[in-house]
């Protein structure tokens, strides 16, 4: 079916930020809005949309939105076509920018002023942005910004970005503006639509034939030298040196996930528990009560427990992307990825994937490579998300002896280690076998990716970029996971069991029957009845199979205490084979449903989740039939 | 000489950018990141024994390229 729409377009002028990667764009956003940032995707893409509000001296509302970073105007990724149709004035649902400010690093005019040309030729109101003008000065960049307006034959504004007033200029400017009459910053307009490659290879070179005169005209046509991100370099990327840095640095982020998350985790898990009894107390014994406590609170709330965990992950990588060391760091793993047939690019998404895939699929946004991007979304499930944590941590301290190894080694520690190792190999080996199978059209994947200088993170940008995560996060607990919830709620509820039943009700409801079903399936690596129905529900989130447990083995508890009453019961009545099995289940296990719908969403189709559920449902059967087979032969069953 | 061979930390001037026969894109992507006739190109550093990839001065950015897309850019030496 297809609909015409119509769009309605706020009545504010709107300004687009154009700027290549690392021109410190987004800092002077944040700079210009504040927090009052709406983060959306556009339409019908998942490329994320910034937009906010800017209230001139006059008392007038701009609308300010902050395209995704570009090379040229030539899209080349999905990042870059979003960028050149609002700029063209097609994408779906935008209206075309009434002004474009083009942001200029001022330490890295080349690459920068190429993009500004590319602009002017768009025939919009542009004004340039001169931008980190205080580096510039600090390492004896002179510019000359009259000369550069003539130059350009635009109005250039010098701005701060990383400074609180830096952008008071900018605002003066836009105050002072005439905006029922921009036209006489619009130049004449040469092309309309996509340039051909062949035209784009043309302006490029004359592009480039341009800036180096306007370069010279203004004597900056000599590189200086970022001399503190070099000497920084010679270490941090040292071939030796740098691997080691890293990896302690990863050991330490992941160690914070997992300590500083504790007191947090405990604390949302005591409010869910408290309102959980809060519930019991008020309402009488119905369904609309097990709704609320079996269904959303056990559901919701403990993917919400996991807040803490994604936040403060968040809180590195954003860190680390600020500070310039993210790209270096993909650098370095570059040579280890590309032996699994993937590039240093997969680096941040895969690495997201271990607080949640959700975000980390997300993040495959910025890989250009089609089947890079493809392969990323593939294997991200394999990383350890921290919902397999809760299972984990049950099946461990169930069967797992608390015994001390050499060097004070714990082996429960080790056991955990390993399940996250396996879920890594496991990954590059599929990837592996990817990259054999793919056509070879697809071969040369490509890194050429930019190293900014270093700078020091800002607190506010960081705050305002983990608060956004939070919202994403929050919107989708309360949405798609809400729903599935409910849904498998139902499935765990009804039909309710006949008059006189004395097994727990969940045997009696669909999810039961299919639970039920599907232990024929599950018997030969091990799983009994009650898990199998328990891994139904699971599919809402991993760790609602510790609940489902609980539920199946007719704990009344729920939450928090469900584990703890659960270790003796299955430690007594599981064997260890059957545990081990259990564990490498949830190495590759198909992911949770939400996983599923972000998958569906980013590929637009459902080709792919379909193709990566089955293909883990495969190898989470395959890892767990080894698993039991080579236990029950060491006698463990 | 192309870019892949180059000896670190010496200077060069682009001389032109060769399109792959398996992936012409990639001739169009290196331009755009600033990859131009007459560009100055210093490389940086080279990986472990000579792999890997290398990181590369490009005017004044700096990239991180792979040896398939390094040996696709053609040098000239700067007189001294």
């Amino acid at each position: 079916m297809t609909e015409s729409k119509i769009h309605f377009f706020a009545k504010e002028p709107l300004v687009a930020l154009l700027g290549n990667p690392n021109c410190g764009k987004t800092a002077l956003f944040n700079l210009l809005t504040g927090s009052r940032q709406k983060v959306a995707n556009y339409s019908g893409v998942t490329v994320e949309r910034k937009e906010g509000n800017l209230t001139l001296a006059s008392d007038k509302v701009i609308r300010i939105l902050d395209l995704p970073g570009a090379y040229s105007l030539y899209p080349r990724s999905l990042d870059e076509r979003v960028t050149c149709d609002v700029l063209h004035g097609r994408a779906a649902g935008e209206k075309k920018p009434d002004l474009v400010l083009c942001v200029l690093n001022a330490m890295n005019l080349r690459a920068n002023l190429r993009l500004v040309l590319a602009a002017k030729r768009l025939g919009l109101p542009c004004v340039v942005v001169l931008n980190m003008v205080d580096i510039a000065k600090r390492q004896g960049l002179q510019i000359d910004i009259e000369a550069l307006a003539n130059e350009l034959g635009m109005p250039v504004i010098p701005t701060v970005g990383i400074q609180s007033r830096g952008a008071d200029d900018l605002k003066a400017y836009l105050s002072q503006l005439d905006w029922r009459n921009l036209a006489t910053l619009s130049n004449t307009s040469i092309d309309q639509g996509d340039e051909t490659v062949i035209a784009h290879s043309e302006h490029i070179e004359s592009d480039n034939i341009q800036v180096q005169r306007i370069l010279k005209n203004l004597h900056l046509d000599h590189v200086i030298p970022d001399h503190f991100s070099d000497r920084l370099d010679t270490v941090l990327l040292h071939p030796v040196i740098g691997p080691i840095i890293l990896t302690v640095l990863l050991f330490f982020i992941f160690q914070a996930v997992f300590t500083w998350a504790v007191y947090p985790m405990e604390l949302i898990k005591d409010s869910l528990d408290w309102l959980g009894g809060l519930i019991t107390q008020f309402l009488p014994d119905n369904w609309f009560r097990s709704l609320l406590i079996d269904g959303i609170l056990a559901g919701v709330g403990g993917v919400l427990t996991f807040l803490p965990q994604i936040l403060i992950l968040f809180f590195f990588i954003l860190a680390l992307e600020e500070s310039g060391y993210l790209p270096r760091a993909a650098y370095l793993l570059d040579r280890l990825m590309g032996r699994a047939g993937l590039s240093g690019r997969s680096f941040i998404p895969l690495l997201s994937s271990f607080a949640c895939a959700i975000p980390g699929i997300m993040a495959t946004r910025s890989i250009s490579n089609a089947r890079d991007r493809l392969i990323t979304i593939l294997i991200a499930p394999m990383m350890t998300c921290s919902a397999r944590l809760p299972v984990y941590a049950l099946l461990i301290s169930a069967f797992i002896p608390h015994t001390k190894l050499w060097f004070d080694l714990d082996l429960q520690g080790l056991v955990l280690f390993a399940l996250y190792l396996a879920g890594i190999l496991g990954a590059m080996g599929v990837a592996w076998l990817l990259k054999h199978f793919t056509s070879k059209q697809f071969k040369v994947n490509a890194l050429m990716m930019e190293l900014p200088s270093y700078h020091l993170p800002r607190v506010s940008n960081l705050a305002i970029s983990l608060w956004q995560r939070a919202e994403i996060f929050l919107r989708r607990v309360g949405g798609i996971i809400l729903l599935m919830t409910v849904a498998l709620w139902a499935l765990s509820s009804f039909p309710l069991p006949p008059e006189g039943a004395t097994g727990a009700p969940i045997q009696y409801s669909i999810a039961g029957m299919l639970g039920h079903a599907l232990s024929i399936v599950f018997a030969p690596i091990g799983f009994n009845w009650q898990i199998s129905i328990a891994l139904v529900p699971g599919m809402a989130a991993r760790e609602v199979v510790v609940s489902s447990l609980a539920t199946v083995y007719a704990l009344s508890s729920t939450g928090a205490d469900a584990a703890s009453a659960l270790v003796p019961l299955i430690s007594s009545t599981w064997s260890l084979a059957t545990a081990l099995s259990l564990l490498a289940w949830f190495v590759f296990a198909p992911q949770c449903l939400s996983t599923i719908a972000t998958v569906k969403r980013e590929t637009g189709g459902w080709k792919i989740p379909i193709i990566m559920l089955s293909y883990l449902f495969f190898l989470a059967y395959l890892a767990s039939f080894i698993t039991y087979r080579i236990s029950l032969f060491f006698g463990l069953g | 000489m192309f870019l892949d061979q180059a000896s670190l930390d010496t200077l060069f001037r682009v001389k032109g950018v060769l399109a792959s026969e398996t992936s012409p894109e990639v001739r169009g992507q290196l331009e755009d990141i600033g990859f131009l006739t007459g560009e100055q190109v210093t490389v940086l550093r080279k990986g472990l024994f000579g792999k890997g990839p290398i990181l590369v001065r490009v005017g004044s950015s700096t990239f991180a390229l792979r040896e398939n897309e390094a040996k696709l850019i053609e040098l000239e030496t700067v007189a001294p």
